[in-house]
């Protein structure tokens, strides 16, 4: 069954080598080339300032040596209040987040969404991704104002993007003959969605949404920064207080916390396959 | 019955899968469709229940024409027509007894099923037919635990649940051992004459089908190539369907050795 200008004497006693991946010589070489001397020149454009370093080294090692010697007592009721509204913001805003995603992720699901729903979704998803979620924190800062309420909308927001996303890869991605056998028995779409799909894709939904939590906790800590609430502003005022010990205290609590998460998630994960 | 009338499908990369097909078959007959990977076997069965858009002709169960119905319309005609599938197509991650009752959605609301609320008629029914099947013990066990030929049964109870005139099987036994694959068979078949329903069931394994069912259709091309009694097909017919080969071995009557029951 060979090709009839295909002969087999030709081929034998010559090594085999894999066909490469682009078969272009000379434009293989050229890419490869290309990459190698962008990296370089890339590289050689970075300015490293020495003897910055060297004096920042300093306080660095002050800020590193803050960890042998953490403060949890001096501040602690601020640590404790920041503590508190860091977890309701990432509770209210996976909750609120997460709910909202579901209905996204099938609308940008292209098996389950008719065309303009699927565009009208992927659209939602794509602007929630685009903007980074401390350029929203800002945003809402200006609109409410300082405090949580700005971190929870910005949360929530930004889990829709991640959430709907990586939800929708999965639905399109489920197996279609499951699903088609429940189509055949009559079923409405909604039954469908519930018998067909959901079943598919719940544990992956589980694992994001606890992954989510996860993220939201962090990200509540980072956005305090920039005035949104939560154990960040916490962290943001021991910065310019110079209270390294402080700071390395709160650090470390989040840093605990996210390794419990962390732990849990991985527990929760492995039940519900 | 069911009637079939110059069934044409043409997919959108231009392929004829179905080219004008008229297949008419009376109640209670059991018909299997044979043919090569490709003949448009699975897109025949497909086209019936509408999972694939027919391009042209019409379809008619009893009497009601199925290719110009409303999707809501097609949903109840669809109740009437159970489907079974190849690598069984049971939704894994719920148990035995949802995927049962998962073949009455058609007839109770979305409320009802989202609860697993279903009414008790359709509960006791699903335990009649797991245990017509030997399955009884197993309607809390989840789907994936299951073995091939269990599996398979689940499918048919499925299927059946649904109080269908009309089965649409896609080869039950592709995967499964030969010894399963005559069980399921048997089964089907016999679930048939029990219920008096016809059945059409996709089938690669020529033998199989020649010690089940009355009527063998033979598919190539997605035209029809041979219609008849099992007891025809000769190795020119064979050869009429699947093209040059051997065929002795594959018509040599098979003796019906004593198998044990279905465990």
């Amino acid at each position: 069954m060979s090709l009839d200008n295909f002969n087999v004497q030709t081929k034998l006693g010559q090594p085999w080598k894999r066909p490469p991946f682009i078969q272009k010589k000379l434009l293989r070489w050229t890419i490869i080339f290309g990459i190698i001397a962008y990296l370089i020149a890339a590289y050689l454009s970075v300015d490293v300032n020495w003897s910055r370093v060297y004096e920042g080294l300093e306080r660095g090692k002050k800020f590193v040596l803050a960890f042998t010697n953490p403060d949890f007592t001096s501040r602690s009721s601020d640590i404790w209040s920041g503590m508190i509204e860091s977890i309701i913001m990432t509770v209210t805003s996976s909750v609120v987040g997460i709910g909202i995603s579901i209905p996204i992720a099938l609308g940008a699901a292209r098996n389950v969404a008719p065309l303009p729903i699927y565009l009208i979704c992927r659209g939602i998803i794509a602007i929630s991704r685009a903007l980074q979620e401390i350029i929203v924190a800002i945003l809402l800062v200006a609109i409410f104002g300082f405090g949580p309420l700005a971190g929870f909308l910005t949360l929530s927001f930004a889990t829709i993007g991640f959430l709907s996303k990586l939800l929708a890869e999965d639905i399109e991605s489920m197996d279609k003959v499951q699903a088609e056998a429940i189509k055949a028995s009559g079923a409405k779409w909604t039954q469908w969605i519930n018998y067909g799909v959901q079943p598919q894709v719940m544990p992956r939904l589980i694992g994001l949404s606890i992954y989510r939590v996860d993220i939201n906790f962090r990200e509540s800590a980072i956005l305090g920064l920039v005035g949104a609430g939560g154990i960040g502003a916490t962290l943001n005022t021991a910065f310019d207080r110079y209270e390294y010990d402080t700071a390395a205290a709160i650090l470390l609590i989040i840093i605990g916390i996210v390794m419990a998460l962390e732990y849990i998630s991985g527990i929760v994960r492995a039940r519900v396959q | 019955m069911l009637k079939l009338d110059k069934l044409v499908k043409t997919y959108k990369t231009g392929d004829q899968a179905l080219k004008a097909v008229d297949i008419e078959i009376p109640k209670g007959q059991v018909l299997a469709l044979i043919g090569p990977s490709g003949a448009g076997k699975s897109t025949l069965i497909r086209c019936i229940n509408r999972l694939v858009e027919p391009t042209s002709g019409q379809v008619y169960l009893n009497d009601v024409e199925l290719t110009c119905l409303s999707t809501s319309a097609l949903r109840r005609e669809r109740r009437r027509m159970g489907m079974i599938f190849q690598e069984y197509a049971l939704i894994e991650r719920l148990t035995v007894m949802e995927n049962v009752l998962s073949g009455r959605l058609g007839y109770v609301g979305f409320w009802r099923s989202f609860l697993r609320k279903f009414p008790q008629s359709d509960v006791d029914e699903a335990y009649r037919l797991l245990d017509r099947v030997g399955l009884a013990e197993m309607a809390d066990k989840r789907a994936d635990e299951l073995s091939g030929g269990q599996r398979q049964r689940v499918g048919i109870c499925r299927a059946l649940i649904q109080n269908p005139a009309l089965l649409l099987v896609d080869e039950p036994t592709a995967s499964l051992d030969p010894k399963t694959s005559r069980q399921i068979m048997r089964l089907i078949c016999e679930l048939c004459q029990e219920r008096n329903l016809a059945a059409i069931i996709n089938i690669h394994d020529v033998a199989l089908a020649q010690m089940f069912v009355q009527r063998v259709v033979g598919l190539r091309f997605g035209a029809v190539q041979f219609d008849g009694p099992p007891e025809n097909l000769t190795p020119e017919v064979l050869t009429m369907i699947y093209g040059e080969e051997d065929w002795e071995a594959t018509i040599e009557k098979i003796e019906d050795e004593d198998e044990e029951d279905l465990l």
